[in-house]
């Protein structure tokens, strides 16, 4: 074993100067990936705070019909602005989100105890002026309440009459558990990052070697071949590994600059947390390791192995997109899958739930049942002749 | 020494070794000339274990290379075809590496690179990585790269591609005196003022055979010519993928 040693350590050193390799496994993943994630994360919660406590504008068109509606929706902050010539035209052209009609015969209708028509002209499809509309509309359907009510108990009669039926929200979610909507994002940064970190080292260290012609010397030594393969795929899981570590790291103390607190969700990712996904997560690199090195290995030059890795990109993303598009509940059964039993395993740690043993040793087990598979394929490859001629 | 009986290899429909039988004695320096496809290259891989030949027997020092791979292995030096450094690495660094591949210790690893850096005098460049290296730097580095494990059998791919005049005579002058050390040298080349200097015999490959064999006095015996390269040419049948 001392000659896997030797390659794994050499494998190490080359590719730490390799300022590509260290670019790509130790630096893009865990920057890039919680700047992108915190970034967005901190827009969209800023964009919503800032449209709800926006004073809302509103151009009201025969305000003179209903002075009383006006004054309320003046009480409620909203500054009314002179009706425009045309106020259909003005909020396709985005001017204004929301303009309020109020038709002549309000009036009459209004003391004939029909039903007072408003109109609220918004054009729904268009994201920015859902909050504004919502906001009117409720402000609207409150004083429609209100007026309602107390024409009922003029007229003797209980306004609760009214409510037949009441929903009552009983919210059983916890913080954390809210907070996992958020999360799902990170099982699938994670996958990935399990297969670019070693990428570049599975690329260099078996196409690459094919194509500088220094794979044949290298196979002239008393080393067997199987042991030279092992040692460069240690040494891509080692730097997919790393990477992995560095991006928890990195999530670890990004997550509490984010403004959770306005969106009442409480995400944490404490220590513990974390060592327990580097242990769930600790298989899927040694599968990716063993499936890149395979790969990479069977490519007759660089670029061709770096065709592959744009196709196995794909394989990390399969599971995560499945579980964002149909969130099921995690089974015993499930957590023989790879990749996708780390994906549910993640959120349950991120949600703070106890994980149990045996879900634990189902999807380690497995996974690295499978890896350990593909590595042993992989290290034959370097008997074949066809592949250390190839190039 | 070196012994090989009716060795064949083919790839697929290509046959290019088709039944070669040689021997290589210590303290020889042996060529293996032919024009380029002869089955120099291919020839050299099976006897260095790299592939395994299809019919035929090698002994290396009385070992099998498709059976006693390993062994074999730390008892042959090679420089191959493609020199293959690691850019990233310094000339010391690759030499190390292979040391630590054949577990030299590493006392030994750095006596034995003091040596070979005063033999080929590559005090220059010895710690500066290799990338950007000349030809006749890199063949240096892949020799002491061969060397470092100080094996017994020596082979080297055309050695002299691509050098200058003073790098081929720095190499000619290692070449011989791994000789006089008492090591078997073989040597693969298209070049036949090489085989002239330095082979003690040649054995001349045309199309996967042996087309002659013996020293250079009995090959102008054979052929009734009067200078070697008039000699191989016959022997060939064409002069085409020689240099003078």
């Amino acid at each position: 074993m001392k000659g896997l040693a030797t390659v794994y350590k050499k494998e190490i050193l080359e590719n730490l100067r390799d300022r590509r390799a260290i670019f790509n496994s130790l630096l893009l993943g865990p920057i890039l990936f919680p700047i992108l994630f915190i970034g967005l994360a901190w827009f969209s919660a800023n964009k919503q705070q800032e449209r709800v406590e926006q004073v809302l504008e509103v151009p009201v068109v025969g305000a003179e019909y209903a002075p009383n509606l006006v004054g309320f929706l003046e009480q409620q902050g909203i500054v009314i602005k002179a009706a425009p010539e045309d106020p259909e035209g003005m909020v396709q052209a985005q001017v204004v989100p929301v303009i309020i009609r109020i038709p002549s015969q309000f009036a009459e209708q209004w003391t004939s105890g029909k039903p007072a028509v408003v109109e609220l002209i918004a054009d729904p499809s268009r994201r920015e002026s859902d909050i504004p509309m919502r906001r009117v509309r409720l402000l609207l359907n409150a004083y429609g309440a209100q007026i309602g009510h107390l024409r009922l108990q003029l007229r003797g009669v209980s306004p609760t009459i009214q409510t037949a039926i009441m929903v009552k929200d009983v919210d059983l979610s916890t913080p954390q558990s809210r907070g996992l909507l958020f999360m799902i994002f990170l099982p699938y940064v994670l996958m990935i990052t399990a297969f670019t970190g070693g990428m570049h080292l599975a690329i260099d260290s078996t196409a690459g070697e094919k194509e500088r012609k220094s794979l044949e010397p290298l196979l002239i030594n008393p080393v067997p071949r199987w042991q030279i393969m092992l040692g460069k795929m240690a040494a891509t899981a080692s730097f997919a590994f790393i990477s992995l570590t560095l991006t928890l790291v990195a999530f670890r103390f990004a997550l509490p600059q984010m403004p959770t607190g306005a969106l009442g969700i409480d995400l944490n990712l404490d220590g513990a947390a974390v060592g327990g996904i580097l242990l769930v997560i600790a298989p899927v690199v040694v599968l990716a390791s063993a499936l890149l090195t395979t790969l990479a290995a069977l490519a007759k030059s660089l670029r061709e192995a770096q065709s592959y890795m744009g196709l196995i990109f794909l394989v990390p993303m399969i599971p995560s997109i499945i579980f964002m598009a149909n969130p099921i509940k995690p089974e015993t059964w499930m957590m023989g899958i790879p990749m996708f039993s780390q994906n549910l395993l993640i959120g349950e740690f991120v949600r703070g739930e106890s994980v149990s043993f045996l879900w634990l040793l189902m999807s380690m087990g497995g996974t690295l049942l499978i890896g350990l598979i593909l590595a042993a394929v992989a290290a034959t490859l370097f008997n074949r002749p066809r592949i250390v001629f190839s190039s | 020494m070196i012994k090989v009986t009716d060795l064949h290899k083919s790839f697929g429909q290509v046959k290019a070794v088709r039944g070669i039988s040689f021997e290589v004695r210590d303290g020889e320096i042996t060529g293996l000339l032919g024009p380029n496809g002869a089955g120099k290259t291919t020839t050299l891989r099976m006897l260095y274990s790299l592939l395994p030949p299809d019919r035929g027997e090698i002994r290396i020092d009385g070992l099998d290379p498709t059976r006693d791979a390993m062994a074999i292995k730390r008892t042959l030096g090679v420089v191959p075809d493609s020199r293959g450094l690691y850019t990233r690495m310094s000339a010391r660094e690759n030499i190390t590496y292979y040391a630590e591949l054949h577990r030299m210790s590493r006392r030994k690893i750095k006596n034995r690179l003091q040596e070979l850096v005063e033999t080929l005098d590559m005090e220059d460049f010895i710690d500066r990585r290799t990338e950007g290296f000349s030809q006749g730097q890199r063949v240096k580095v892949a020799i002491a790269r061969a060397m470092v494990h100080e094996p017994q059998t020596v082979m080297m791919d055309e050695p002299s591609n691509g050098l200058d005049v003073m790098s081929t005579r720095a190499l000619r002058r290692y070449i011989l005196g791994l000789k006089d050390a008492g090591h078997s040298v073989v040597l693969s080349t298209h070049i036949m003022q090489e085989v002239a200097a330095l082979c003690d015999r040649i054995v001349i490959i045309a199309k996967g055979r042996i087309a002659a064999d013996g020293t250079a006095n009995e090959l102008l015996e054979k052929s009734g010519c009067e200078s070697l390269e008039d000699a191989f040419v016959q022997l060939i049948g064409t002069e085409e993928g020689l240099l003078a």
